[in-house]
């Protein structure tokens, strides 16, 4: 954390939020209020400066996830090449809709925002690593290597 | 699978055109994509990296703006603003810290050229960020990554490092004494923090809330300090502008804007990719030629031409040069070069709600045009691709895309930041030129399209490889 803090002036530790919440998030696997608060004190700003950065983007969570997460991109690059159909046959397969999480605990299932890898769709990310160029048959044998 | 693998080796998306009738040009920022190692320090400086810096240091600030100045470099981030020109607006006498910002955020949909560049040519983005630091006199960098490239911001952080390592950063950068730190700041999923001021605001540790300019960035930045946003494809120019001077890259544009572009292309055509493009092709024949087109059989029906904020384009409308100045003419706009095509077999009206959709997802929240009017541009087309629609949704859709931003644009709309103008200007131009497939929607109380994405024909083989006879 202190080499976070190192990266901005002396008088604007608020810079780290970003950094800060990320590396926390990493090791708790979310933000709960505890979290906030410690990162407010750390960063010398009050815990709703903190919250409504939280609340503000889509990677942090106050909620706890699955052990797994799966993030399908719907957007317009994606659909045209059948980004829908990959997030329709994940619900499908796992039983639950976009944003929940399988009862077992093991997989939280998302629908994102483009992704940036539009030339290779559809796409989804596995715990922020990439896979392309998606078929049905390739989402079942990813599945598969899940534990 | 995993995208780890050299790119090459996996689909050669980042080749110039194979030949046809576009006009050949010198690859210029991808040149290096795709030799071996290409992102590491050694690769770079096998193949020159870094004597520009070293010629720029030796040179006066002002002058290193100037020669970009001539160069004719615009930025390649959405706006097309003179990059030379946004340096020369830092006041010579404010006594604050200077920054750079490096605008990594690439999210605007359809667009995926930084992150290649990230990834192939980390080392030309490093040195780019140092020219543009010394000449603005900053000593302090960050480069905005956005918060779902890990790869890439891998690469990035590696890169600097190196440079580090080797003087190329630091207190004393290549000898010069000139002092400069870069850093990696990474994002965590907010689109709106493409915006420059939003960037600025995201990075002192606050939501991506956009700033009222003026003041602009170069007079009120970071840190209240005066600051310079670039794009990462804009920097990657710089250090090859200073190598073979500002005459020969403008010479490779056009007379208003300066060397190559990427374009990224997506959606039904045969060769998706991002190519290094000469400005004087035309979408026609990017799409047609230099991409295979959409599937046998199937023609085009509509074309965006610079992310999904840019109005769409008719097929009779495509014979425009993929330059700034060019598509504005043709009521569009370049953006941020990301090109999506569409067959004969999408349906617009879902295109178009998915577009609404994305804009509704990624308002602030800050001003109530693009607050309430995006979620409601969203329900609207929902309920006309459902069937559900009337004629009046459609006056009202119209109405409430007009309370954003009017069309054709008179500069920016109702909205502090161009977000909300993004959000309106689709609806506009799709129900301008499309409107019959809005009102069969109606009509019918269906959609008519059997698969409204056109997308079950398109599959990739088990590996990923290529279906038959598209490469």
């Amino acid at each position: 954390m202190a080499e976070i803090v190192k990266r901005y002036p002396p008088d604007r530790k608020r810079a780290a939020m970003l950094p800060a919440l990320r590396l926390v998030q990493e090791i708790l696997g979310h933000l709960p209020p505890a979290a906030l608060e410690q990162v407010a004190s750390k960063l010398e700003v009050s815990k709703t400066a903190c919250a409504e950065v939280a609340t503000f983007y889509s990677m942090l969570r106050l909620e706890p996830r699955g052990r797994y997460s799966v993030e399908v991109c719907t957007n317009v690059s994606c659909s045209l090449c059948g980004g829908e159909q990959i997030l329709r046959h994940l619900e499908q397969k796992l039983g639950i809709h976009a944003g929940e999480t399988t009862p077992d605990g093991r997989i939280t299932l998302r629908e994102v925002e483009c992704l940036a890898s539009c030339g290779t769709a559809p796409v989804l990310q596995l715990d922020e690593e990439f896979h392309e160029r998606l078929t049905p048959e390739k989402v079942d044998a990813l599945l598969a290597t899940l534990a | 699978m995993d995208d780890r693998a050299p790119l090459p080796a996996t689909r050669p998306a980042t080749l110039l055109p194979p030949g046809g009738p576009a006009p050949q040009v010198e690859r210029v920022v991808s040149r290096r994509w795709g030799t071996p190692e290409s992102w590491t320090l050694a690769s770079y400086e096998r193949d020159g990296g870094y004597a520009a810096l070293k010629k720029a240091l030796a040179m006066k600030p002002a002058e290193v703006v100037d020669v970009v100045k001539k160069s004719n470099l615009r930025g390649r981030g959405g706006a097309g603003f003179p990059t030379g020109m946004k340096w020369s607006f830092i006041p010579k006498d404010n006594p604050k810290p200077r920054y750079l910002c490096v605008n990594a955020d690439e999210s605007e949909p359809g667009t995926f050229k930084d992150r290649y560049i990230l990834d192939n040519d980390p080392h030309a983005l490093v040195e780019g960020l140092a020219i543009a630091a010394y000449a603005i006199g900053a000593h302090t960098a960050y480069v905005y990554v956005r918060g779902e490239f890990k790869r890439q911001a891998e690469r990035i952080d590696g890169a600097i490092r190196e440079a580090y390592a080797k003087g190329y950063l630091g207190p004393s950068v290549a000898g010069s004494g000139y002092a400069l730190d870069a850093h990696v700041h990474r994002g965590a999923g907010a689109y709106i923090c493409g915006e420059e001021t939003a960037l600025i605001e995201s990075l002192e540790g606050k939501r991506g809330w956009p700033r009222l300019k003026p003041p602009f960035p170069a007079v009120v930045g970071l840190f209240g300090a005066p600051t310079v946003v670039n794009n990462v494809e804009t920097l990657a120019n710089v250090p090859i502008i200073l190598d073979r001077g500002a005459e020969w890259f403008a010479k490779l544009g056009t007379e208003k804007s300066g060397g190559t572009r990427l374009m990224c292309v997506s959606g039904h055509v045969k060769r998706p990719g991002v190519y290094e493009i000469s400005m004087r092709t035309t979408l026609r024949e990017l799409v047609m030629d230099v991409c295979g087109g959409p599937e046998d059989g199937r023609a085009v029906k509509a074309v965006i031409p610079g992310g999904s904020s840019a109005p769409v384009l008719a097929p009779n409308e495509l014979d425009v040069a993929c330059e700034f100045e060019a598509l504005k003419a043709a009521g569009t706009m370049a953006g941020s070069g990301g090109v999506i095509v569409m067959d004969e077999s999408a349906c617009l009206v879902r295109t178009l709600w998915r577009i609404s959709k994305f804009y509704a997802d990624e308002s602030c929240g800050q001003c109530t045009p693009c607050r309430d009017g995006t979620p409601w541009q969203e329900a609207l087309l929902y309920k006309i691709e459902s069937g559900q629609g009337t004629p009046a949704d459609l006056e009202t859709l119209i109405s409430v895309a007009t309370a954003i931003c009017p069309f054709p644009p008179m500069g920016l709309g109702n909205t502090i930041c161009a977000l909300g103008d993004a959000a309106a200007l689709p609806v506009h131009s799709f129900v301008q030129k499309f409107r019959p497939e809005f009102e069969a929607h109606i009509r019918e109380h269906r959609c008519p399209f059997p698969d409204p994405w056109g997308a079950t024909a398109r599959r990739w083989g088990p590996s990923g490889e290529t279906p038959k006879g598209w490469s």
